[in-house]
């Protein structure tokens, strides 16, 4: 029997994935364990093992090969059985189908994921069947297989198309009438197909002409599409041009929609940390013996989490239900990787201790300048930290990470002149930006988060308590 | 006691199918029933009418076996045998689903059922019984409606349901029909092929009011060709039965006429089953004889689902399957579609049989669309000429700008099974582009769709 490998879905969200590389070729047998290739999707790199063995008879998606949506057929392994695929009829009763969001999983599994047989993360009650015939399988963030009758089919297009983008004809037509891009929407149609709905949706959030959808744009008021750099003034063959990642393409996407679409105002202090490095020498000195280095950003992290508790108001995300106040302090802290960043997760960092954040953070920053993320330690947060100051920044505002209420900019720790009881003095001094959603955060709660936060930094005994 | 991850209220076309999908997805799963497994589609409504109009068929290319070069005299019916074997199709039904429920471990629970508040979900009370699920389905269908004013009330004697008009308990000589829908239009074709004097009285200016217009038009010729007399719009003021048959005052144009026959039938519309279930206790939302959902089968009340003909029009059984499936797979937790009605295919098999998908010119040309129509007619196709059904027509309405196809209707033979190509065609978001590409099989009636969609263009080829 022929068995179809689907691209897998690493995390809820992702979409589509680039096939980095392939550690097998057809022909090759395959058996339990075996590495058959690496997806790299817009923030982590993830190796995929087969678990049954078989012969790989066709390789359907190029090495290297980038928006590879999810469910597509990317190889097709022969079982050895020579058993004719099962019709579906015969199966349907038995096992569930595959077409379900989080498609059945038995045969392959992602390496890195060891949260595979968990609870499905949004399983309604009665989904959760009592006989446990689809529970494990359902559950994992898949790759999903199909049976299919012949080795070939399915092969035809997306060998050669990498990057097809699922739409309907109509919907096609309409956009390309309206001059929607098709690539920066999402369909709501079967497997996440574009349709005319979603067209029609998208022309609604963002009228083109006179506010009239769906019409050919009038010359004058034609979409904005982005002038060539030659257009600009800068001569082709006077730059190199580097093709943009799924993780450079994420970082656009996403900051453009975040700075774009929510009205955001940054707050700034100036914070004394003499106190704050007096504390970390202390501390490092005395638990040098049990491998303890905490580092300024531990504690800036152990503060933050502190006074999101003490200001729940200042933990929240807009959505347009209501205010979502989060229970605990989920930080995610900006790690600077080659080729862009990533937002590693201290989950309830206000419970944790200085010496059990220091360990996360040093292990998560080094997985993450490799890639090794998984999807569950950088998806999600409640606030950010993104730390500029070993880089010698003095203070900026960074741009919010949604659905995030605030992130905090925090710039470099030095000795400045400050005026202390109305006299001149050198303390050591730290700046930190809050940029806030205003659609959360009013200017008083920033004001009340920063105080509180600057409570723990100026008076670091505090968070002891 | 048993807990259940769903019950279901009703074993029709949705409630039956909702269960089968429910137990594919590994919950477990109760319905209930108060008759017959199957509801009205399959034992009173869909499959056994069609087993009658077959009948009907059948005698009807009997009588023109000379044209085909065959001899068949003497033919004539059995009006029993008739109805027996409508019957015998019905009861073949039911035993399917029985069946299915079997295969599926499906609890089937006879009753009526009733609703009481729950701690989640409602409780549901069959026979003194108390049940339990996470979640109610509600899918009780509907039922004829009656117009008591104007004496549109069935009598079971001379004035029938589409439930008495399928056993009838004598044969009619003539026949009132109220009602110009798919029912009343199905039940005028059968009768009137077997010879009954039928008169069809619609209040709309046109019969089919649904169907486009030049659709109803060419099918009420072919109607009247076959002997049906029909009164458009015409108003129902009385309708009393006699001691000889049935006696009705009709009015048109200001004008009264009195008109008589031994039977009549009502097909005025249909109204949602939404007594006795405890609907109000719980607050459920009811407008106009349907429960309110939010288009995936959520009610106003947690835990509880509806679908089909009680959640209103269009009142077709494979619609409410198609809501059935939505409403549980949601359930699940999957991601499920909603229905678009303007794809859901209506078929009416009379003879001409009528088919259609979308909107009519006319509704297109309401919502402000810019339309191309494309038109062909039977007596183009090879097909249709072998097959000695040279009327009919297929009309296709594509929007101008974007090349959408917004509706297909179509009169003629077999069209009722032609029509899910351009239901397959509008749901995959096909433009004329794709329909002219794609190679028809020739000789078929469908080229005929073809060559409609082509004619929207300018470019039809055979004629």
């Amino acid at each position: 029997m022929t068995i179809e490998i689907l691209m897998p879905a690493l995390s809820p969200t992702m979409e589509e994935g680039s096939l980095s590389k392939w550690h097998v070729k057809p022909g090759d047998k395959v058996s339990a364990g075996q590495v058959i290739a690496e997806i790299e999707t817009d923030k982590a790199t993830m190796e995929v093992e087969a678990v049954d063995e078989g012969t790989i008879s066709e390789l359907l998606v190029q090495e290297g090969s980038e928006g590879v949506k999810v469910n597509t057929p990317i190889a097709v392994l022969d079982d050895g059985s020579g058993v004719k695929p099962a019709t579906s009829q015969n199966k349907t009763p038995s096992s569930p189908p595959p077409a379900a969001s989080q498609p059945a999983n038995k045969d392959f599994r992602i390496a890195s994921d060891p949260g595979a047989g968990e609870a499905p993360p949004k399983a309604t009650e009665g989904a959760a069947p009592q006989q446990s015939k689809t529970s494990g399988g359902a559950a994992a963030p898949s790759v999903s297989l199909r049976e299919t009758a012949s080795p070939s089919s399915g092969s035809r297009e997306s060998g050669s198309e990498t990057s097809r983008i699922f739409a309907s004809p109509l919907a096609r037509r309409i956009a390309g009438e309206s001059g929607i891009d098709l690539s920066a929407l999402t369909g709501s149609g079967p497997h996440g197909r574009i349709v005319k709905a979603d067209i029609e949706a998208a022309s609604k959030r963002a009228p083109i002409s006179n506010g009239k959808a769906l019409t050919v744009p009038e010359k004058a008021e034609a979409p904005a599409k982005p002038l060539s750099l030659e257009q600009m003034g800068i001569p082709e063959g006077s730059y190199q041009l580097v093709p943009l990642d799924m993780m450079r393409k994420t970082i656009a996407k996403r900051m453009t929609e975040s700075f774009r679409d929510i009205p955001h105002f940054p707050l700034n202090i100036d914070l004394e940390i003499d106190k704050l490095l007096k504390a970390r020498t202390e501390i490092n000195a005395r638990f040098a013996d049990q491998g303890v280095k905490i580092s300024v950003n531990d504690l800036i992290i152990k503060a933050a989490a502190l006074a999101l508790i003490r200001v729940p108001e200042a933990n929240a995300s807009y959505t347009p239900e209501g205010i979502a106040m989060h229970n605990h302090a989920d930080i995610a802290v900006a790690v600077a990787i080659p080729g862009g960043l990533i937002t590693p997760i201290i989950r309830t960092a206000e419970h944790k201790g200085l010496a059990t954040i220091s360990a996360e953070m040093a292990d998560l920053a080094e997985r993450a300048r490799n890639r090794k993320l998984k999807p569950e330690e950088y998806q999600g947060g409640t606030f950010s930290i993104s730390n500029m100051g070993m880089l010698g920044i003095k203070s900026f505002a960074s741009i919010i990470n949604a659905p995030h209420g605030a992130i905090m900019s925090v710039g470099a720790g030095e000795k400045r002149p400050i005026v202390k009881n109305d006299a001149l003095a050198i303390a050591t001094m730290m700046s930190v930006t809050l940029t806030c959603d205003h659609r959360v955060l009013d200017g008083a709660i920033g004001a009340a988060y920063l105080k509180a936060f600057r409570g723990f930094i100026e008076d670091p005994m505090a968070m002891l308590l | 006691m048993t807990t259940y991850d769903i019950i279901i209220i009703g074993s029709g076309p949705g409630g039956y199918v909702a269960a089968i999908r429910a137990s594919q997805l590994g919950m477990k799963v109760g319905i209930v029933e108060r008759d017959k497994l199957g509801g009205i589609c399959l034992n009173w409504g869909c499959i056994p009418t069609k087993a009658l109009l077959r009948s009907a068929e059948v005698y009807r290319n009997f009588q023109h076996a000379k044209e085909y070069g065959l001899k068949a005299e003497g033919v004539s019916f059995d009006r029993a045998a008739v109805v027996e074997r409508s019957r015998g199709v019905a009861g073949r039904m039911e035993k399917g689903v029985q069946f299915l429920m079997k295969k599926n471990k499906i609890d089937v629970i006879t009753g009526e059922a009733k609703l009481e508040k729950g701690s989640g979900a409602p409780k549901v009370i069959v026979g003194g019984q108390t049940h339990e699920a996470k979640h109610v389905v509600l899918a009780t269908g509907a039922r004829a409606r009656e117009i008591p004013a104007a004496g549109l009330k069935a009598d079971g004697k001379r004035i029938w349901t589409y439930r008495d008009a399928m056993t009838p308990p004598e044969w009619p000589e003539s026949l009132l029909v109220f009602g110009s829908g798919a029912i009343g239009i199905e039940f005028a074709s059968f009768y009137a092929a077997f010879g009954v004097k039928v008169t069809v009285i619609e209040l709309l200016d046109r019969i089919l009011p649904v169907e486009d217009a030049e659709i109803s038009v060419f099918a009420r010729k072919r109607f009247e060709k076959e002997g049906i007399v029909i009164k458009t719009s015409t108003e129902a003021k009385s309708l009393k039965a006699t001691a000889n048959g049935v006696e009705a005052v009709v009015e048109a144009g200001g004008k009264s006429e009195t008109l008589t026959a031994s039977h009549a039938i009502l097909a005025v519309g249909i109204t949602g089953n939404v007594e006795n279930l405890g609907l109000e206790a719980l607050g459920v939302k009811v407008e106009r004889g349907h429960i309110v959902t939010d288009g995936l089968g959520r009610t106003n009340v947690q835990g509880l689902y509806a679908i089909g003909d009680v959640t209103g029009g269009p009142w077709l059984a494979h619609k409410a399957s198609h809501e059935g499936v939505a409403c549980i797979e949601t359930i699940a937790g999957q991601h499920a579609h909603a229905l678009v009605k303007e794809r859901i295919p209506g078929c009416t098999y009379s003879h001409p049989q009528i088919a259609s998908v979308g909107l009519t010119e006319a509704k297109a040309k309401e919502q402000g669309r810019d339309v191309k129509v494309g038109r062909f007619p039977f007596v183009g196709n090879g097909k249709a000429i072998a097959l000695g059904e040279d009327q009919g027509m297929v009309k296709t309405v594509f929007d101008a700008k974007t090349g959408e196809l917004l509706g297909a209707h179509m009169v003629g033979a077999e069209v009722t099974e032609l029509i899910q190509g351009f239901a397959v065609a509008m749901t995959g978001e096909l433009t004329e582009g794709e329909l002219m590409e794609t190679v028809f099989p020739h000789p078929t009636l469908s080229e005929m769709m073809h060559e409609s969609v082509l004619d929207a263009y300018g470019r039809a080829l055979h004629i």
